[in-house]
Parts: C-alpha cells; structure tokens; sequence
C-alpha cells in the first residue's frame, strides 16, 4: 500500500524512497535505514498504524475528543454556574443591611454618618451595590400618617428590580445621569397613592411644622410595606425634613465566605452600625444553591462516566482489532515490553490529540450554555485542562492495555491463522 | 433458519453480546435518569425557592395606610379593617391548595413591656416600661378544613426563623431543620412536628399556650433568656425562646395568635396572611387582566398555578380581603427556576448525546468483529438485505434487554439522586417507559447502520482470507 504521500520528509523515514523523484537502488535505501536512529522505526509504525487504519484510528480520535469535550464542557459550567446563579439571585435584593445603632450620643434620631454610603462602596469595592434610606412620619393635609422615605431613586430601583414602577411621563426622555424622578415629584406606593393623591393631583406633606408640596412622578408596586409609602429624592428629602439616612441596604456579590468577609470589613469601618446579614435572603439562597450544584455535580459525573466509557468501548474494539500487527510484531521477535510500549505510546498520542482539541470543543460548548441559558458567556477555565489531559490519557492507556493483557498468553500463530 | 441464527449468535458470542449489552444499559440508565431529573427540577427547585418565603399577601379591601418603620407599627393598633381568623381554612378549598405550602396570620399588637422581671410587673412604675410590638400568628396550628386536617404556620412560611431555646430543652441542641416542604402539602409536618413535639418544640411556643417568643435583639435589650418570664401589659409571659430572623421581627415580641387577640381585645382578628404557593413562572397570559378575557382564555388562566391566579382565588376565597403578590419573592423565582430549568435541560442533552454515542461506538465495534461471519454468510449465498435483517434483530433485541434494564437502572439512580439531594423522591413518568425505549432502539438501530453497511459491502473473500 503506497499511501506515503508524495514529497513527505525523508527524514523522518516515512517514505522510504518510495515515492523520491530520484531512483534508488534496495542497497541504498537499506543503508539509510541501518544508519537511522532506531526510533524513526518505532514512529514509522505509529503513524503508519494510524494511517492505514484510517476509519477505525479516526472514529477512536472521534470518541476520545467527544469525551473530552464533555468533560471540559461539564467541568466549566460546573465551576462557573454558581457564580452565574449568584449574579441572578442579587436579583433578589440586598443581603446585609447597615442600621444606626441606637443609643449613643443621639439617642433620640440614630443616623449614619454623611460619608458612610461611599465608605461602604470603597470598603467593598464594585461588588457591591449600596442604597441609603432615610425615613420619616409625614402627615398629609387631612391628618393621615404616611412613611416618606429619601432615597437615591435610580439605585434603589437597580438594586430592587422587582419594584413596579409605572411612570406619569416618558422616562426616556429623562437623561440617564439625572436622577429620573423630576423635582418636586416622588414616586407613591400604590396605597399610599389610593390616599394621598388619588386623582394625580399634586398633594401637600408635613413634617414638624414643615410643608412641601410634591407631584406623583409615578407609583410604585411591590406588594410589601413599599406600597403604603411615599419615596423622595435624598436631597430633597433632606433639606425639608432634616433627616439623614438611617439604613442603608447593601447587596454583595459573591460566594457565603466572602460576604461574611464583607460583613466583618463593614464592621471595622462602621463602628457606630450594626451591620446585619438578611437572613431570608442568605438562607434561601444557599439552600437553592446547594441543591443546583449537587445535582449539577450528579449529573456531570454521570455524563462525565458515559463518555469515558463510550472511549473505553471503542478503544478496546480498536486494539482488538489489531491483534495481528500483535501476532506479527511478535513473531518477529519483539519483546513484550516494547509491545507494551507501543501500544502505550499509540493510546497515549491518541489521547493528548484528543484532549487538545476535545478542550477546545468543549470550551465552546460551555460557551454557548452559557450564553444560551444565562446570556453570559462561561469564562473559560484553563485550570481545567490538565485534568481533562490526565483523565484522556489514563482512559486511553486502560483501553490499550486490557486487551493486551488478554492477549499476551496467546500464541501469535493462532491469531496470525485467523482463529 | 433466521430465528436459530439471531438465538445461536447471542449463546455462543456471550462474551461480546454481553459487553454491547451493558453499554446500552448504562446509557439508557444515564439518560433515564437525567431525563427523570430535568422533568422534575422545576418542581424540586420549585420547593425549595418556598424557602425564601411567602409569595402572597393577603389585607383587608379596606385597610388604611401602614405606618411602620423598621418593624416598628406606628398606627394606633384598633385601627383599619380585619380579616377574619375563622375564613382562613378557606384557602385550604381553593382551586389550587394542592399548591399552597402554608400560611400565616399575622396581628400586630402593640404593648407595654416591663423592664423589670414578670413577678415584680405588676406593680412596675410606668417610667419602667416600653412600647414594644407583639406580633400574634401560628407557629404550626392545626387547623380543619372539612373531612381534613392541616398543619400551617411561621415554621412552615418562614423556614429562616430560628429559634434559641432554654438548654438542654432541645436534645443536642441542633436544630431541626423546620419548613421542610415534603411532597404534599396535607403531611407538611409529618416528619418534623413529630419528630419536634418529641424534644418539646425546641422552643417554639404551643398554639394554644400563653408562652412567646422574643426577638433577639429586644431579649439583649431586656436582659431576657429563655425560660424567664416578661410583663405584657401587666401580665407574666413566658418566654419559650429566643427568635433570630434577621428583620423586623427582631425588636419585637412574637405570640400565639389567640394571645394577640385576647391582648387586643378582638377575638378572630387578623391584619394580614402570608401565603406561601408553588407557581408558575409568569408568561404572557399571566399578566393580563381577568376582566378583559374571553371565557376560554379566562379558564385557561385560572387553572393554570400562575401567581396573579392564585392572588385572584385567595381573594375570591376570604370575604373582605385584597389579595397581593409579594414582588420580591414572586417575581425572582420565576427567573431562577427558568434559569436552573434551562440549565438542566441543556446538561440533559448533553448526557442523552454522550450515552447515545457510547451506544453506537459499541455496536459498531461489535459489528465489525465480525466480518469473517458475514463473509461466510454471503459466501454461502446470502444476499445483504439478509445479512442485514440478522444483524439488526440482534440489534432490536440487545436494544430491549438493554432498555428494559436500563430504564430499570436509571428510574433506582434517579430515586437516589432525589433522596440524597432534594430529600424527597423524583417521580418517574410510565410515558417515559416507551420514550425511552423507542431512543435506545433507534440509537441502537443508528449505531449499527454504518458499521453493517460496511461489513455486508466487504468481499467476503478478504473477510474469509483474514485480509480485512
């Protein structure tokens, strides 16, 4: 069989002269061969093994890289689907709340000192998002009470996103740096709105002998206390009812250790907070969590196991299949070792192609999970991959040296007679 | 002859027909198994997104403004309207109470609290006392809705609540781990209330009793501990435990509702429920207003368990009230659960590809070590539609065997997976039987189609020659 391709390097001894454009006598080519090392030998028979034997060497280097590309696709979205989770379950809010504590110089009005919103942001950096709230009780002009509370609206709304907001004008044509409720307007919780202004009219507030008048820029829904309340600017806020923030509510991003981290952090900035984790939050998100990520883990192992198996399945049958170059190779007089060696060597290739390019495939196809389910990529982890190496290999090398193994006390001139 | 063929094969090749068998029966069990668990994760996380707590609340139509701050009730406690205690079994007879986890009633009350010790409140001087909330709900009240009987309460709505009891009233002192939402909603505390009434409640105050719990950061105000005694309003209390939630419910004292009442002085009074509901997912339908829709359309919405329904049929079911989703938990549980679902499903895939190719390189190598029997068969004059036809039926029963035994395999692992992960059992669907069935047989039939075609093309000379 003359499958050398034409102009392939002599120096490697794979054309064996064969195809050169020059003719050459037996004697010459046999005096190149004494005079080459002994491995060409030895890397003759791989590639040639491999080549002859295209379709059965190409549907193992098809096996062996499925394989691998599902491990490493299981193995990244194993890793980073709890970071992607917990992206989502922020959704639900803030997790740690920073309290005045009460007591102290001001016992009457507990607040936070002016800077803490920013000392929390720099204590925690961007993974955290923080939201001060000041509150008091107003009386509307027919002497009900009713919570107002100052606020940075835009982030209060960023860090809720549950909150319903359903505006009186066009939010679009409010610029995106500017706080969207206009002056003069406050966003009404749906209850409140029933009493205060229940036909949009503009209504009058008053706090210890001070009136401001505000205009519904919007109503707020959130099926919690929020809806009996009536939410302000900060700013403005302040400067009618004197009262600084007194909660601020943080959410921070990351696994349970690292907000205990943030919490002590906190802590030691704050000395005159109580910095509090929300229970119902935390809770209800390691327990979630928890069960996503065991039954992700069962289900990786079990993909994990088949595609290793489904490797093992054709690898055995592949090595079976050539148990003649066995018989030959040992009837013409080569140790078991070196048998074992080349096997081993062959297996081993094959499995380092196949984890290569398996990694890639597989990268990718963490990727586009990712994508698809989180519209986030899954970052790829290259840490992953010398796992994903070891565990190709190993599979590769069980599968060349089982059969060996059994057929090791046969005689090669049963198989060579084809029984 | 073609009978005695596919039997001969499959008992002198015992070996080979053994190794293709366990193949399929592992893939099929892998892919059983994660198809019983992507069917079922929805519901399982489902469950367990209940304990980030109620999703519904539900008010008097008529209810005046809150006025609460931090947990503190600033309106004077006779005012706005009341639920009645005697209509909540009702929710019990809702269309969907299969998918009502539990609930609870809450009465805010406020009272004066003694600073000095229960014995000595009576006479306290008014200077020594302090206006604290009591909030009056169930803890696990048992409750009668016609022929059944129900357990609700906090310890099931709200499963974060943790309760600190006297030492050595509570076995080791672990926790039990309360609100564990069991399969059906009828036996919510099958298991944990039996297990709890036997370590005396570990702190949690009996329904009917006249003993409450203190919040943990009044209890270090006050200097209380478990088992000491407080003066509401004049009268001693006992105080069964210390309660740690994380919010509001901290400052304040929680009670029996009965307490709260007879405190308040208006038996059967509620302020509001929470409602804690299996729902789902909100889609298009879900947002749309019952008013506007056509009679079909309008079934279609009201039995289906979406949030806005179950609001629509609480509010239907207790006279007087409003019935509202809690946003916060409502609106984020759809996207997790989509998320997981997804999730899953994509992983799923991911195993049915794997054991789908294990199956075929299997029978392919199977297949192809046997060349030198196709060669003689064709030698002796068979056509290829026959070699085919034996190789397939093969094919056909290893697929049975191995499907059989593997959906076996796969619905015991899935069991497994849903004991040891969600503590509770994943139902295998009978439909998924022949599903999975049909897959084994076509990946079976799929496996082996490329490797026959080669084989029944060969030149059964070269096969018999051993030149393959």
């Amino acid at each position: 069989m003359s499958t050398a391709p034409a102009g392939a390097p002599s120096k490697l001894g794979l054309g064996g002269g064969v195809s050169r454009p020059f003719r050459t006598t037996a004697t010459e080519v046999a005096e190149r061969r004494a005079h080459s090392r002994h491995t060409s030998m030895f890397m003759r028979m791989l590639i040639r093994a491999a080549m002859l034997r295209r379709g059965r060497a190409a549907s193992a280097l098809l096996a062996m890289i499925v394989a691998a590309a599902v491990a490493t696709a299981m193995m990244n979205l194993y890793v980073d689907v709890q970071a992607k989770l917990r992206t989502e379950f922020r959704n639900y809010g803030a997790n740690v709340v920073v309290v005045a504590k009460s007591g102290g110089e001001n016992a009457a009005r507990p607040s936070l000192p002016a800077g803490a919103v920013s000392n929390i942001e720099s204590v925690l950096g961007s993974k955290a998002q923080a939201v001060p709230f000041a509150y008091a009780v107003a009386r509307t002009r027919d002497g009900q009470s009713v919570v107002v509370v100052g606020t940075d609206l835009r982030r209060a709304q960023q860090l809720n996103r549950w909150w319903k907001v359903t505006p009186y004008f066009d939010v679009r044509l409010i610029p995106p740096d500017k706080n969207w409720i206009p002056p003069h307007s406050a966003l009404v919780g749906v209850r409140a709105a029933s009493v205060v202004t229940p036909g949009r009219q503009p209504f009058e507030l008053t706090f210890e002998g001070q009136t401001i008048t505000l205009e519904p820029g919007g109503i707020l829904q959130t099926g919690a206390a929020e809806d009996s309340r009536i939410y302000l600017d900060q700013s403005e806020f302040q400067i009618w009812t004197g009262v600084t923030p007194t909660t601020i509510e943080v959410a921070v991003n990351g696994s349970p250790e690292e907000i205990q981290q943030g919490m002590k952090q906190l802590a030691a900035a704050l000395p005159n907070a109580d910095v509090r984790p929300v229970r119902q939050i935390m809770e209800g998100e390691a327990n979630v969590l928890n069960k996503t990520r065991a039954t992700l883990y069962a289900s990786a192992t079990l993909v994990v196991l088949t595609s290793a198996l489904c490797v093992l399945a054709t690898l055995i049958g592949w090595v079976f299949d050539r148990r003649r170059d066995f018989a030959i190779m040992k009837a013409l007089g080569a140790s078991e070792r070196l048998i074992n060696t080349f096997f081993a060597a062959e297996a081993a290739a094959l499995g380092v192609v196949g984890a290569l390019f398996g990694f890639c495939i597989g990268i990718g196809v963490a990727a586009w999970i990712g994508r698809a389910n989180f519209h986030a990529p899954v970052v790829p982890r290259f840490a992953v991959f010398p796992y994903v190496l070891a565990g190709s290999v190993a599979v590769a090398l069980i599968s060349a040296v089982l059969p060996i193994g059994l057929l090791r006390h046969v005689q090669p001139a049963i198989i060579l007679r084809g029984e | 002859m073609f009978p005695r063929l596919v039997y001969e094969s499959f008992r002198r090749q015992t070996r080979r027909k053994l190794l293709a068998g366990i193949a399929i029966t592992l893939g099929v069990a892998v892919a059983t198994s994660m198809i019983a668990v992507a069917t079922d994760i929805g519901d399982k996380i489902n469950r367990e997104l209940r304990t980030y707590g109620a999703n519904l609340v539900v008010t008097p139509q008529e209810d005046t403004l809150d006025v609460e701050i931090g947990g503190i009730n600033l309106k004077p406690p006779s005012d706005g309207a009341f639920l009645n205690e005697a209509d909540l079994p009702r929710i019990r007879g809702t269309f969907w109470h299969h998918n009502i986890v539990g609930f609870s009633p809450m009465l805010p009350v406020v009272v004066k609290v003694s600073k000095a010790d229960g014995a000595s409140g009576d006479n306290a001087r008014s200077d020594n006392t302090q206006d604290v909330t009591l909030l009056g709900t169930y803890f696990n009240k048992t409750l009668t809705f016609g022929k059944e009987d129900f357990t609700t309460g906090v310890r099931i709505t709200h499963p974060w609540w943790k309760v600190e009891a006297k030492q050595g009233s509570c076995g080791d002192g672990a926790q039990p781990r309360p609100g564990r939402v069991e399969d059906s909603p009828a036996n919510v505390t099958t298991t944990s209330s039996s297990d709890l009434k036997e370590t005396s409640n570990c702190g949690w105050p009996n329904d009917n009793s006249q003993d409450v719990l203190l919040g943990e950061r009044l209890a270090a105000k006050l200097g209380k501990h478990p088992g000491d005694n407080i003066g509401v309003n004049g009268h001693p209390l006992t105080i069964s435990g210390i309660l740690s939630t994380g919010s509001a419910e901290d400052d304040q004292i929680v009670a029996p509702l009965a307490l709260a009442q007879q405190i308040l002085g208006k038996p059967g009074a509620v302020r509001r429920v929470y409602v804690s509901a299996l729902t789902k997912p909100p889609d298009a339908l879900s947002a749309r207003d019952p008013k506007t829709m056509t009679p079909e359309v309008y079934d279609r919405w009201y039995c289906s368990p979406y949030v806005e329904s179950i609001a629509y049929q609480l509010q239907e079911a207790i006279p007087h009230s409003h019935a509202e989703q809690i946003r916060q938990v409502a609106q984020n549980e759809g996207t997790v659960l989509s998320r997981i679902k997804g999730l899953m499903l994509l992983v799923t895939l991911a195993a049915l590809f794997a054991s789908a190719l294990a199956v075929s390189a299997a029978m392919a190598t199977a297949i192809f070590e046997r060349r030198v029997e196709i060669g003689l068969m064709k030698a002796l004059g068979a056509g290829n539609v026959v070699v085919s036809a034996v190789f397939f039926a093969e094919a056909l029963l290893l697929a049975l065997i191995g499907g059989i035994a593997g959906f076996t395999a796969g619905s015991l692992l899935a069991r497994q997976i849903g004991r040891s992960i969600f503590n509770s059992q994943i139902s295998i669907q009978p439909v998924l039987f022949p599903i999975i069935i049909a897959i084994a047989v076509f990946v079976t039939f799929a496996g082996s189609a490329a490797a026959i075609r080669r084989a029944v093309k060969f030149d059964p000379v070269f096969a018999l020659r051993g030149e393959a």
